[in-house]
């Protein structure tokens, strides 16, 4: 009798708590995306990562570090030594001192983080109106939602609706919290330039940059998710066995 | 005899008792005391360092800021915001109604000389740090802070008029040194 | 017992060892002949389990200390090194970070099994007590754990947490200035945060190590909650408990391994993969899930000293349950009422750790309210209530044994009238 009636004042609870919870915030949902690396046997679609680190190069790496990946982690997205070393030398760093005490500058090399398109926070915020560009490395982690948000902002670019109090210098996203963003739609048809004869819409830009994102956020992923497939193969031979033994062992009692 | 002598040895123990009571407990006193300190003395490490303390307060030239400008320092990890107000800032700001407000307060008892008005410059509604400070920075719609993140518009007392920030900017404990001196904390 | 060990010393050398350091012995005592309960069900795997856990946890904390960095400015670096250069590292870091939430639904379930078998009457009160301590230890450990990365919400969920203690009147902020040794979660807090969170965990052990001989002075209690009465009742730990603790030790895995490997960041929160940012405070501040109902707890009361000490309350009067409950049947089986008060106070900590997670307005402030009043009356009122005026069952069975047996009468009478 108890038990029933606790169930459903706490059913009625739910029901009234998620109700309210959907009129307070009137969150979009997101443009949900079938990512080659969801799922148990998740692996990332290698062309894509290449196109999407173009992408990175060309469009975002203007305004936004990569600061927790390095250049030999390139590897990672199919390019070779070669390609990585000559990559890195395009990037100028400073590094020192030296003998007499001065700084110097140098190439990158792979072995170096990705270097910064601001020498500091602050100048990074002066150069974009006060707005901090993030670092990207692991956007798609801190973000709920992941890479299906990150595809929806990119996709998410409106003109301000009528009603609107637009702030200056900000722009329409359905997807950014509040609204209001400071970066204008980063990308567009034709942006970049694909070498492999993909064509560069805006939504496969979208795309492919997104990867690429989720794997600076998860290099680990590929790894990680081929040793849980044996991980698990073997624990659950194991515990099977182990069900056995103890099967055989309890048999006697009483 | 017996009857005596079985007296006298009560008595003879019985002082010795007094004092040696004393001596354990004045022996067991000094002891605490001295373990006492020497505790207090390791806890006390995990207090504000030397180095922590030369923060906790700080001075600030008013001089170099003209009339008009402002000066964000840093005071225990948060920005202060130090405004030398315009005669036009003054009476807006005193001349607002106070009982329309969302977090009511006088103008006066924001601040000690109506000419600076010191705040933390940190929004009350999610902590995001209000634009206003630099020239062309976007000041609101009552000229005085506007926070990006919600949109909450504070007013040349830093008391919020507009947006979803609960409260006014925070007043952090400060006097005047001088005239053109002040020390925050 | 001593002339038998004075005469005879076993052959070899764990003979000789075994003479003059009786550990051979004692462990065959404690972990071999051991006579246990020979009705003990799947609830009783999460004690070895919990000790299991700890161990991984000790284990794998170690190897991430070495390569760990406690500076401000280090910190989230050196944890993303971990995570991206160290060999295996992102297993090391996910074994330990899903580790936490792995120990405390342990130690949850284990909890709520004495809870509801009355594990913690005569005379195992003392043990009991030992398991509370051991959970305030947890708590204490996990909550510095998760500064130590230096995210969003390590940070914020220090300021928060410790700025609790400047309700308390008079001496609050003292005592928060002192916890952070500055005046803001700073340097200062990460490193002896980072010093706290491996200390503490040697100290579970030790407690752990009481809680075992606590344990096995009287023995196990057992679902009937009737005392062992004769030899009949028991049978020897090795070999029978300790195949059972492997099987459920080997679900426990394969539960675990779903996690590290297809879920790492489920019970995670993402604004901790932002570094710390003391300008900046993330939309919702929310402590990690197994802090939830506490943190209801904390928010359902209007006052903020009245919150923090009804926060620490709901841990301490768990101290106080073998004088609470003074009901002489141990388990809820054969109490039908504390039964039902029982399974609606496990629903009302769910409730407790779902209202925990929302904001702290409209209708979950009342649900966190009449939560936190269940949680409470379960305790100071219904339990006394039934201990008085709950009857002794008829059911309730005059041995293990005949319980055993009469289950067994049971399920055959009810298997030939099916037929």
């Amino acid at each position: 009798m108890l038990n029933k009636l606790s169930i459903k004042i706490v059913l009625l609870f739910l029901f009234l708590g998620v109700n309210n919870s959907h009129s307070a915030s009137e969150k979009m949902e997101l443009i949900e995306q079938n990512w080659p690396f969801n799922g148990v046997f998740g692996r990332f679609d290698k062309s894509s990562l290449q196109r999407g680190y173009l992408v990175y190069k060309e469009v975002c790496a203007s305004c936004h570090g990569l600061k927790h990946v390095s250049y030999r982690d390139l590897t990672g997205i199919g390019l070779t030594k070669d390609e990585i070393k000559s990559i890195a030398g395009e990037y100028i760093l400073m590094d020192g001192p030296n003998d007499e005490g001065e700084m110097f500058e140098r190439e990158a090399k792979p072995s170096d983080k990705f270097v910064n398109p601001y020498e500091n926070d602050n100048q990074a915020r002066l150069a974009n109106n006060g707005a901090y560009p993030p670092d990207l490395s692991l956007m798609v982690k801190a973000r709920a939602g992941g890479a299906d948000y990150l595809f929806s902002l990119l996709n998410g670019y409106k003109d301000f609706p009528e009603d609107f109090e637009a702030s200056d210098g900000m722009y329409y996203n359905e997807y950014y919290p509040g609204k209001q963003i400071a970066m204008p739609s980063p990308i567009m048809d034709d942006i970049v330039e694909y070498n492999d004869g993909t064509d560069a819409t805006h939504v496969q830009i979208a795309r492919d940059v997104t990867s690429f994102l989720a794997w600076t956020a998860e290099p680990e992923l590929e790894e990680r998710k081929s040793l849980g497939v044996k991980t698990l193969f073997f624990l659950i031979l194991l515990t099977i066995m182990l069900l056995g033994v103890k099967r055989k062992v309890w048999k006697d009692v009483n | 005899m017996d009857k005596i002598d079985s007296k006298n040895k009560k008595t003879v123990s019985s002082v010795d008792e007094d004092k040696r009571d004393f001596l354990f407990v004045t022996t067991a006193g000094l002891a605490i005391a001295g373990g006492g300190v020497t505790l207090w003395s390791m806890i006390d490490t995990m207090n504000p360092s030397k180095d922590v303390l030369a923060l906790a307060s700080t001075e600030v030239d008013l001089s170099p800021i003209e009339e008009g400008q402002s000066l964000t320092v840093m005071w225990r990890g948060k920005p202060i915001f130090i405004r030398h107000r315009t005669n036009e800032e003054i009476d807006d700001a005193s001349g607002t109604d106070v009982t329309n407000l969302i977090h009511k307060a006088t103008d006066e008892s924001r601040v000690k000389n109506p000419k600076w008005l010191v705040v933390v410059g940190v929004c009350t509604h999610l902590g995001c740090v209000p634009l206003g400070q630099k020239i062309g920075d976007s000041k609101g719609d009552f000229n005085g802070w506007f926070c990006p993140c919600h949109g909450s518009h504070y007013d040349t007392s830093g008391r919020i008029r507009k947006g979803p920030a609960p409260l006014n900017l925070e007043v952090p404990p400060y006097e005047f040194v001088s005239d053109d001196i002040i020390r925050i904390g | 017992m001593k002339n038998n060990n004075e005469n005879q010393e076993q052959k070899g050398v764990t003979g000789w060892i075994d003479k003059r350091l009786p550990i051979f012995t004692f462990m065959n005592h404690n972990l071999r002949d051991y006579p246990t309960p020979k009705n003990l069900n799947y609830f009783w795997n999460f004690g070895s389990l919990a000790g299991i856990t700890l161990v991984i946890m000790i284990i794998t904390g170690i190897l991430l200390a070495m390569q760990y960095t406690a500076n401000t400015d280090l910190a989230f670096e050196s944890v993303e090194r971990i995570m991206r250069d160290v060999n295996n590292g992102w297993l090391l870091r996910y074994i330990h970070m899903n580790g936490a939430s792995m120990f405390f639904i342990i130690v949850f379930i284990h909890i709520f099994r004495g809870l509801y078998y009355g594990s913690y009457k005569y005379p195992r009160e003392i043990l009991w007590m030992l398991g509370v301590v051991i959970l305030l230890l947890m708590m204490a450990t996990a909550f510095m754990g998760y500064v130590l990365p230096w995210g969003q919400m390590s940070f914020w969920g220090a300021t928060v947490i410790t700025n609790l203690f400047s309700a308390f009147p008079i001496i609050g902020d003292y005592i928060v200035t002192f916890l952070w040794g500055g005046f803001s979660v700073d340097n200062p807090t990460l490193s002896r945060f980072f010093v706290l969170h491996y200390l503490l965990p040697f100290a579970i052990v030790g407690v752990v190590a009481l809680h075992l001989v606590a344990l096995h002075q009287f023995g196990s209690n057992n679902p009937t909650g009737v005392d062992v009465k004769s030899e009949n009742d028991t049978i020897p730990f090795h070999p029978y408990y300790t195949v059972k603790d492997y099987f459920g030790l080997g679900v426990f895995l394969i539960v675990f391994a779903g996690l590290v490997f297809f879920a790492p960041n489920f019970l995670g929160h993402p604004d901790n993969y932002i570094p710390a940012n003391p300008l900046q405070t993330p939309a919702h501040i929310v402590p990690e899930w197994y802090f939830l109902p506490f943190y209801a707890i904390l928010r359902a009361v209007p006052d903020k000293l009245l919150g923090v000490l009804l926060m620490f309350a709901a841990v301490l009067v768990l101290f106080f349950l073998p004088w609470l409950d003074k009901h002489k049947v141990r388990s809820a089986n054969f109490r039908p009422f504390y039964k039902q008060f029982y399974w609606l106070f496990a629903i009302d900590c769910i409730i407790l750790g779902w209202v925990g997670a929302m904001p702290a307005e409209g209708i979950y402030v009342l649900i966190a309210r009449i939560a936190t009043a269940y949680y409470f009356s379960f305790f100071l009122i219904i339990m006394p209530l039934l201990s008085k005026f709950e009857k002794v069952s008829d059911h309730l069975p005059s041995s293990i044994s005949s319980a055993v047996l009469s289950k067994k009468f049971d399920n055959s009478t009810k298997e030939s009238y099916v037929k």
